[in-house]
């Protein structure tokens, strides 16, 4: 089986999964738990000054749930560690000379003010830890008092912070975004021109989770108000691919390390953000939603992926579908598809056909001589991949590719050679041969 | 030997077994239980499940509503098709209808659960009885419904919503007709189908005259005189007779009546139960009366069939039910002769279908002895209906021959349920048979 060892910024961990920071990393007790289970490393929960802050002794947690109850989102209120800073710095101290192969990641949350961070993170350092993450991405409460999210949401301030840090340590530094901004890009510069050694995101969304249908009032409240939230958990992933994607494919960030994080919940959701150009991924939503026993599929599902593809190593994962991702402008307008549904798995539910029918192209058929059976029309068909998407059977609808001779929907020939936006007759920008 | 007295007791059962083998046949959906199962549903368009239900239930618009916790709305979806959702949700063969039609079957061989989900739609508005269905304005017609079963009640809803006045004329004490009367005690539990009933009929307009038979109290040119249109949903009131001598025959007890017994009896235990029980049939029937036997306690219950398995009217699922409780189903024999003399000793003769597919005897006999004997091998028009109908009313193999509209061939007569032909003795027919009379009653009205 391939060797998951992995190395991020010179940091060690038997493979690339750390749990992020978050609830399950507020102590000792849950960390060595989580390394016991065999997670490769941790990032600690958020500290920040004394005193701590204080928690809601109400909800901090509400779920988006499927109709069988299972958990797709999830999101939370809770702020950053509410224990004194000694307390956790003894337990970190304990937890890192205990368990010296796994990483151990601070993270850190301070006001705008250079004094205090250059107080506070060797003190924070002295405790063995392998690296610091800023956290500049929690969207909710501490963003009020000027942390956060509200750094993260200014370049600048990211940078200035940013370089505060590295002054300060002298352990590699990772700047945590968040993506509660238009453009990713600008705040992962901005972290690379303050120094960063490496990037991780996502942090939270910013959500309401939905209303109380007896109280009318949103859900769920403390004392009958309550507050957005940061989502997370499987609905997050594919916003956080993309923006993990952007930075990895943009010639001004390509260089900076990832460390991916946002839904990642089985070892399929690892080879997204590895592919994607992340060099190791954080986890917390799927710990807390199933417990840390979920490592053991984490990693075996990675390993024998890797041994399929013929790695051995995660390394050699990393960013291998980066170059597949690209601009709509330069995507080939003369590449045609046809969706082909197999009649020997197909079950008959219809579905195809009445989400065609009432919501794209008329390209399925209902029946055949009376009979119900589902068939693609070439001749209407734009290759939308809707029908894929809909069907219940793994695999009974496929996307194939007309090489070439004629498209029966456009009735030309298809072109062998490719031709995009950039270059199509009808765009009026057009760039002149 | 065969004089020896039958052996015929009652309380062959504890009070706690007769309380389990006539509880529910499958025990009502927990909410959890529920959105798991509707989670099952793939929503189908044009969905098979609908195609196959007789009274073409919305399934899949109904599933959606249990899924998004409207389970009123779901239970809407349901009694504007079929006002006997609740009963239908128990009796229905699904294996032979909506969920043998099931998408799943060929995906994983195991349907959604659509009655059970249907019964944990239907029965909280039962339970509440808040109406769903609103009258329209007063046509000023009144219909006359004869026989308040499941047709003559489907029937007089759908008029009484329609906006018409309904008299029901009544046989029995209580309405429901083999709802109440009829379906296997394990299947309908406690009192539900008079609820049911009541349910029905408090959307107002419909009145019930009990103790009223057609052709003895009321004759069908009285009813076409005095009110707007005539509704027959008469069931079928004879039993038919086995292919014996007539004195045998009569020692054959039958079913349906025996089954009426049990679904009014206020004590199980108090009902008389052969030791040694032999029914002739193959429908639901006889499935019902065998395993009712076996669960008031009889030792031995056979089901004694004229063909095979694949021929008999009870779905594969009702056969299994009974061999799982025990009845010894017994294909392709028919009784010869009945000898009793307090034991009762059936001969049968074993038959086979011949070279151009006709059933013949093979020459074989066997001999049974049972201390109580059933038949179950259907029933027909009661007499005095066909005698006070001579001469207008057309009928074909013992049932009324109805068009697609179930308008019978007297103008102004239409007819539904076990009654009439081409039907398949389910509830849920005799339902839809009944609305669609309804339907087209209220548009012969208004011409």
């Amino acid at each position: 089986m391939a060797n998951l060892a992995s190395e991020f910024l010179g940091i060690r961990s038997p493979n690339p999964f750390w749990l992020a920071s978050a609830p399950p990393t507020d102590k000792a007790y849950n960390v060595n738990r989580a390394f016991e289970a065999g997670w490769g490393g941790a990032v600690w929960k958020t500290l920040g000054e004394d005193p701590p802050i204080v928690n809601v002794s109400g909800p901090r947690y509400s779920a988006l749930h499927s109709n069988e109850r299972r958990v797709i989102g999830f999101n939370n209120i809770e702020l950053i560690t509410d224990r004194p800073l000694q307390v956790n710095l003894d337990e970190m101290r304990e937890v890192k000379r205990n368990w010296p192969d796994r990483a151990l990641v601070a993270s850190v949350m301070l006001p705008m003010n250079e004094r205090v961070w250059a107080k506070y993170l060797p003190m924070i350092e002295d405790t063995g830890i392998d690296g610091f993450e800023l956290n500049f991405g929690c969207p909710h409460g501490m963003s009020e008092r000027g942390m956060g999210s509200a750094v993260g949401q200014v370049p600048e301030y990211i940078q200035m912070a940013t370089e505060w840090a590295k002054a300060a340590a002298s352990v590699p530094v990772i700047v945590k975004l968040t993506p509660n901004v238009t453009n990713i890009l600008p705040p992962a510069k901005a972290a690379k021109d303050g120094g960063a050694d490496a990037v991780s995101l996502i942090n939270t969304i910013n959500s309401i989770m939905r209303v109380d249908y007896e109280t009318l009032t949103m859900y769920p409240t403390t004392d009958g108000m309550g507050t957005h939230g940061g989502y997370c958990g499987e609905a997050v992933k594919p916003i956080a691919l993309n923006m993990v994607a952007e930075i990895a494919r943009t010639a001004d960030t390509s260089a900076l390390p990832i460390s991916g994080i946002g839904g990642v919940t089985d070892w399929r959701d690892a080879v997204d953000f590895l592919a994607l150009g992340a060099s190791n991924v954080q986890v917390c939503t799927a710990a807390m939603v199933y417990g840390f026993k979920i490592i053991d599929d984490l990693t075996d599902g990675l390993s024998r992926f890797l041994d399929g593809k013929h790695m051995s190593s995660v390394t050699e994962l990393v960013g291998k579908a980066v170059p597949s991702v690209s601009d709509w402008q330069y995507l080939n307008l003369n590449y045609v598809e046809k969706a082909v549904i197999n009649q020997d798995l197909c079950i008959q539910c219809g579905r195809c056909h009445v989400v065609c029918e009432d919501t794209s192209h008329q390209a399925i058929t209902q029946t055949l001589n009376g009979k119900r059976h589902y068939e693609v029309i070439d001749e209407e068909c734009v290759g939308c991949n809707l029908c894929v998407s809909v069907c219940p059977v793994d695999n009974c609808i496929t996307m194939q590719q007309i090489e070439s001779g004629i498209d029966p929907r456009t009735r030309e020939a298809i072109d062998p050679v490719a031709r995009n936006w950039t270059q199509h007759p009808n765009n009026p920008m057009r760039k002149d041969d | 030997m065969a004089d020896d007295a039958a052996d015929i007791g009652s309380g062959r059962l504890g009070e706690e077994e007769l309380k389990r083998g006539f509880s529910d046949l499958h025990e009502p959906l927990s909410r959890s239980e529920a959105l798991i199962a509707a989670d099952r549903c793939y929503f189908c368009y044009d969905a098979p499940c609908t195609t196959a239900c007789p009274t073409g239930i919305d399934i899949p618009g109904f599933i959606q509503k249990i899924r998004s916790d409207n389970v009123e709305g779901s239970a809407q979806t349901i009694l504007r098709e079929n006002i006997m959702g609740g009963m239908c949700a128990r009796v229905c063969p699904t294996e032979v209808l909506c969920e043998e039609a099931c998408v799943r079957n060929t995906h994983e061989e195991k349907p959604v659960e659509i009655g059970l989900l249907q019964r944990y739609a239907t029965d909280p508005v039962l339970a509440s009885g808040k109406q769903l269905f609103e009258r329209a304005p007063s046509s000023g017609k009144t219909v006359a419904v004869v026989g308040a079963g499941p047709a003559g009640l489907s029937c007089a809803h759908r008029l009484a919503m329609l906006g018409h006045d309904v008299v029901v004329f009544e046989r029995n004490d209580k309405a429901g007709g083999l709802n109440e009367y009829g379906i296997a005690a394990y299947k309908t539990v406690d009192d539900f189908a008079r609820r049911e009933v009541d349910y029905i009929l408090a959307i107002g307009g419909i009145e019930i005259r009990h103790g009223a038979v057609l052709g003895r109290d009321v004759t069908l040119d009285s009813l076409r005189e005095d009110y707007d249109a005539v509704f027959l949903g008469i069931g079928l009131g004879a039993v038919n007779a086995l292919e014996i001598d007539g004195a045998e025959d009569a020692a054959f007890q039958n079913a349906v009546h025996y089954i009426a017994d049990l679904r009014q009896a206020q004590d199980l235990g108090q009902l008389p139960v052969g030791r040694r029980v032999v029914v002739i049939g193959g429908g639901m029937t006889a499935i019902d009366i065998a395993v009712q036997s076996k669960r008031l306690g009889a030792e031995r219950v056979d089901i004694v069939y004229r063909r095979g398995a694949e021929q008999m009217g009870a779905s594969k699922y009702e056969q299994d039910l009974a061999k799982t409780d025990g009845v010894v189903i017994r294909h392709w024999a028919r009784p010869l002769h009945l000898q009793d003399g307090g034991v009762k000793v059936v001969e049968f003769a074993g038959t086979a279908l011949n070279d151009t597919g006709r059933l013949e005897d093979t020459g074989e006999t066997f001999r049974i002895e049972a201390d109580v004997v059933f038949k179950a091998i259907g029933q027909r028009l009661a007499d005095e209906v066909t005698n006070d109908a001579a001469g207008g009313l057309v009928i074909n193999g013992g049932k009324i021959v109805v068009d697609e509209t179930q308008a019978t061939s007297i103008r102004g007569v239409w007819a539904g349920g076990d009654c009439v032909g081409g039907g398949d003795d389910l509830t849920v027919t005799a339902v839809q048979h009944g609305k669609v009379a309804a339907i087209a009653i209220d548009k012969a009205l208004r011409k």
